[in-house]
């Protein structure tokens, strides 16, 4: 399996309470995952903003980090997917808000078009912090789909270079594959259903991880966990129980008119993000 | 295939059983099915109609086991008013309309829509149903016929109606009243005399056995007429040749109004909630304890429902007295249901003419009797004791009931418990934004085989379909921990449903457990009390949860005081690595004993400030040992996160225990002091036990398993542990090495 490394990592930036915070963590990202950082800021170009993003990122530059500035003014969406095109961004973070309520939801909408219309993997961060805080456990999905490997893969890239503990994969199982429990009978039948598929979602769990690079896998406890909820909201759901630090997952699917209608997936975690999410493309 | 051949067997060998039960159902269901019909002023054999259309076809293609269905009583105010709007024929076609209707909702699978409803509002609606059938009644019990205009009116005029009685210059009337009271008398007293003998006949039966007995002594020993007024007895009873030759033709004339669909819209939402709410009654009978299929039930109810209007019944539901008669009289499956339907068969081809002996009053005191049971004020004491909002739904919903109409009944009943769990939470925000969302996450432990089921945002009569849906999906012999303390808001129809699932739970061999709300604010102490998160929550209210009432039950069996409040003395804690990056906010739930040298507490801490604060409730045991042992930390092999203030420490080996070493992650600053102190014994008592986190800081130990609060049994198995764990470490600590 061809490990898709994160080589160049953009952040999109803002002058708001948090964007110290911000570029620190993207920093300290871009220096685990020894990639170059670029800094894409909406707006014109400006000797003090300039001054300012050069402070924040001077004890980084330090250890070797390589950083550039990019002003785009314009449309923010637009502009931002420019830039990751044109710089060949592979990872994109954004500061999210933990809720968006009425006051940010402006800007939580643009994140939120972002991660639907991005190329690249996109990383949402909901408590970005000055100092290094340490990520324990990392949980990832297991979903039956082609995106799904690359995904864990990337989980275990990320967990490797966060020296992270403890990675969950976590396997959705949906209440259309046990069917209706109803009586007795058709509880025993769907309690044996959900049994046998928990063992063929764990299988093909398995045979995913053995792709893995072994080194990627010492160290860690690797652990699988079937969960009984609504698809890509319930991991985030259970991500929050188990205080995970960040969440790992596919990019959606080309989103149609009709998803917009009916929010689902990844629609829903966006709308209340449990924890830091990764997103995979 | 020897299962069929068992079943076909035990079905025989327990059919004499329910031959009998259907026997004594069938002896309420005669007069009840009389008396509901003439009632909803439709020809009293309707009723015995619907009976046995129900039980005969219900026992084929129904999904329960050990309901009985037929007439209800919940359906007689709406018949009512099909009645007399649509004439009798008109309401023939209702009935069958309602029933296509209910087989539809069955093959919906809607057999979840009674969740729907606040209970406080069914409940309302229920007693509006009983005063209406009081109400009506009531006059005819005393003998004393009326025809007004709405239900209140017959309520308001039973204060006349009681005076009238002693004004009678008519003794024939003076005789029916009597007849009624004394009936009334029999229905009231029956329970309260155990007497094996008395109890074999059911009192609706007796008050039957009685009057036709009374109307024969009358004719055969006294030789003259039957006191009781001629206008007063039983008419239209046909014989069954003249049911078979004369069955009506239903009128579909008024297919096109808007009272017509009104009537049938009110007839399948009150008989789907009356049977929907009797089978999760009856299946908590069930001695079997078996589960209903419920949409397989609405399908043959309304299959039922369909037959019998065309035969000149009634509606067909599932009714909860008869069921629970069927229950205690030793009926096991569907064929006592069948069977108690072949008894009314039986009954009218047989005995028609002298059903015709007994007086209206004395029926219509079993309805009196009935409709006082569902609107008693026991009820609403019951009903304000779980809050004082429970009883402003409940009264809303019962006087939309009587004053307009059923439907509105219901619908004010919706509307004004929304509005005040928007009162309570002070703002709809919590509900609009949250309503489409899965709020319930459910998984099973790995390491327990648990289910745990973790609910979020809010959970009340709105969503509660969706923790139903994954409750139901629980065999109900494993155990459930449902984790409330990410909700912010739960309602009493929540808790009284869950109560329910504790019930079962603990009746088929399970455990149910409900964690997390010993921290939301009630106002009242009643268990089934409406429950709300209040952040920064200084002062507790009084109620405690049935969690906490448990814990102070177990404290005594465990020879613990036990303290709900909360503590803010978390000294005890300084010394241990784990709370080094923590912020101990408080302990409560405290179980300790005198010397205060064991403790089993729940604690709140949190990690982390301001946006990235994150909070922890879970469940700990500290204790003081009096011999001084090696500061350590013993995890399980890959829990590291727990412990990562000990980060560089390296998992010390004891010699000769690869095992242990394999298992368990020993770190301490001293590792030749600790490898002296794991002796064989300890060594041996950690891997013959279950696995705890245990800190020790020199002096005391903490144990603890998981970050979330212990449910009871939790509690029970972390105290035992605890115990054996302080013997073993006193022996260590007293002969090191």
């Amino acid at each position: 399996m061809n490990q898709k490394k994160f080589s160049t990592i953009g952040i999109g930036v803002t002058f708001s309470p948090n964007l110290k915070a911000n570029i620190c963590q993207s920093a300290r990202l871009a220096l685990l995952f020894k990639a170059s950082l670029v800094l894409i800021h909406i707006g014109e170009a400006s000797k003090e903003k300039s001054a300012t993003f050069a402070s924040y990122l001077a004890p980084f530059s330090k250890d070797g980090l390589v950083a550039k500035v990019v002003f785009s003014p314009g449309e923010p969406v637009g502009a931002i997917l420019e830039s990751v095109k044109q710089k060949g961004i592979d990872l994109l973070i954004l500061g999210a808000l933990q809720r968006e309520n009425f006051l940010k939801y402006y800007i939580g909408s643009i994140a939120r078009k972002i991660t639907r219309k991005a190329s690249c993997s996109v990383m949402l961060l909901i408590n970005p912090s000055i100092e290094p805080l340490p990520c324990k456990h990392i949980v990832v999905n297991g979903l039956e789909d082609e995106k799904t490997p690359a995904t864990i893969s990337a989980a275990f890239f990320v967990a490797e270079a966060l020296s992270s503990e403890k990675i969950t994969i976590v396997e959705e199982v949906y209440n259309t594959d046990i069917g209706n429990v109803q009586d007795d009978k058709s509880l025993r039948k769907s309690t044996l259903l959900k049994e046998k598929i928990s063992r063929r979602e764990d299988s093909r769990i398995q045979k995913i991880l053995e792709d893995i690079p072994q080194k990627h896998k010492e160290n860690k406890q690797v652990g699988t966990q079937p969960i009984f909820g609504k698809r890509g909201y319930s991991i985030g759901h259970y991500a929050q129980v188990v205080r995970a630090d960040l969440l790992v997952m596919n990019a959606p699917k080309a989103s149609v008119f009709w998803d917009r209608l009916f929010p689902h997936d990844l629609e829903h975690i966006l709308t209340e993000l449990p924890t830091d999410i990764l997103i995979v493309q | 295939m020897s299962t069929k051949k068992n079943s076909i067997q035990s079905f025989f060998s327990a059919l004499p059983k329910n031959i009998f039960s259907g026997f004594v159902v069938s002896l309420i269901a005669l007069p009840l099915g009389l008396g509901l019909a003439m009632a909803s002023e439709a020809p009293p054999i309707s009723g015995i109609i619907a009976a046995v259309v129900g039980g005969l076809l219900v026992s084929i293609f129904g999904g329960s086991h050990v309901t009985i269905s037929g007439p209800g009583n919940g359906l007689v105010g709406v018949l009512l008013v099909a009645i007399t709007t649509l004439g009798i024929q008109g309401a023939y076609a209702a009935i069958i309309c309602s029933g296509v209707l209910l087989v539809l909702l069955g093959f919906l699978r809607m057999g979840k829509l009674a969740d729907f409803f606040p209970s406080s509002a069914i409940q309302g609606m229920l007693a509006a149903i009983g005063l209406i059938i009081l109400g009506k009644q009531f006059h005819i019990m005393l003998g004393n016929k009326l025809s007004l205009d709405g239900s209140v009116a017959y309520l308001l005029a039973i204060p006349e109606t009681i005076q009238g009685v002693f004004t009678y210059a008519d003794p024939g009337l003076t005789f029916a009243a009597v007849s009624g009271v004394l009936s009334l008398a029999i229905m009231v007293f029956y329970s309260k005399i155990r007497n094996q003998y008395l109890q074999l006949i059911p009192a609706p039966m007796w008050i039957v056995l009685l009057s036709i007995g009374f109307s024969y002594y009358c004719e055969v020993v006294l030789q003259q007429p039957n006191p009781i007024s001629a206008m007063y007895m039983i008419s239209g009873i046909p014989s069954a040749n003249q049911i078979v030759a004369e069955i009506p033709v239903p009128s579909f004339s008024g297919i096109g109004s808007l009272s017509f669909w009104t009537s049938v819209l009110a007839l399948t939402l009150i008989a789907s909630i009356e049977s929907l709410l009797s089978i999760k009654a009856v299946d908590k009978l069930d001695p079997q304890k078996r589960r209903s299929n419920v949409n397989r039930d609405l399908k043959a109810l309304g299959l039922a429902t369909v037959g019998s209007g065309f035969l000149g019944g009634l509606n067909v539901v599932t009714v909860i007295a008869r069921s629970s008669v069927n229950v205690n009289n030793g009926g096991s499956n569907r064929s006592a249901n069948f069977m108690h339907a072949l008894f009314l068969v039986i009954f009218i081809v047989l005995f028609s003419a002298q059903l015709t002996r007994i007086p209206l009053p004395a029926l219509m005191a079993i309805l009196v009797y009935t409709g006082y049971k569902l609107a008693s004020p026991a009820l609403v004491r019951k009903i304000f004791s779980v809050g004082k909002e429970q009883l402003l739904i409940f009264f809303t919903t019962l006087l939309a009931t009587l004053f307009i109409d059923l439907i509105t009944g219901i619908i004010a009943g919706l509307i004004i418990t929304f509005m005040i769990h928007v009162l309570v939470n002070k703002g709809a925000s919590v509900f609009i934004r949250n309503f489409l969302k899965p709020n319930v996450l459910m998984f099973q432990e790995k390491e327990s085989g648990n289910y745990y089921v973790s609910v979020k945002h809010f959970c009340s009569f709105l969503n509660f379909y969706k923790l139903k849906q994954k409750l139901e999906d629980v065999p109900e012999d494993k155990d459930v921990v449902i984790d409330f303390s990410m909700c912010q808001f739960v309602d009493h129809t929540v808790m009284e449903n869950i109560s329910g699932y504790q019930d079962v739970f603990a009746r088929r061999g399970g455990n149910f457990e409900v964690i997390g709300l010993d921290l939301h604010g009630t106002d009242s102490k009643h268990p089934f009390a409406l429950r709300k998160l209040i952040p920064g929550l200084t002062k507790r209210s009084g109620a405690l949860t049935k969690r906490q009432l448990t814990l102070q039950e177990i404290s005594k069996d465990f020879n613990l005081q036990y303290q709900a409040e909360k503590s803010e003395d978390v000294r005890f804690l300084d010394g241990f690595k784990y709370f080094s990056t923590k912020k101990i906010e408080r302990i409560y739930n405290r179980l300790f004993n005198t010397e205060n040298t064991f403790k089993l507490f729940d604690i709140n801490y949190s990690e982390g400030e301001f946006i990235a604060k994150e909070d922890v409730r879970t469940t700990m045991l500290h204790i003081k040992l009096n011999g001084v042992v090696p500061g350590f930390t013993l995890d399980q092999e890959g829990f590291l996160e727990k412990v990562s203030a000990f980060a560089g420490f390296k998992d010390i080996a004891i010699e000769n225990h690869s095992d242990f070493s394999k298992r368990f992650y020993l770190r301490g600053e001293d590792p030749v002091a600790i490898q002296a102190f794991f002796t064989d014994n300890l060594v041996l008592f950690f891997e013959s036990n279950p696995y705890y986190h245990i800190e020790s800081n020199g002096t005391s130990v903490l144990v603890y398993s998981k970050e979330r609060v212990a449910g009871v049994k939790e509690i029970k198995n972390l105290h035992d542990f605890g115990k054996r764990l302080q013997t073993e470490l006193l022996v260590c600590a007293q002969n090191p090495g």
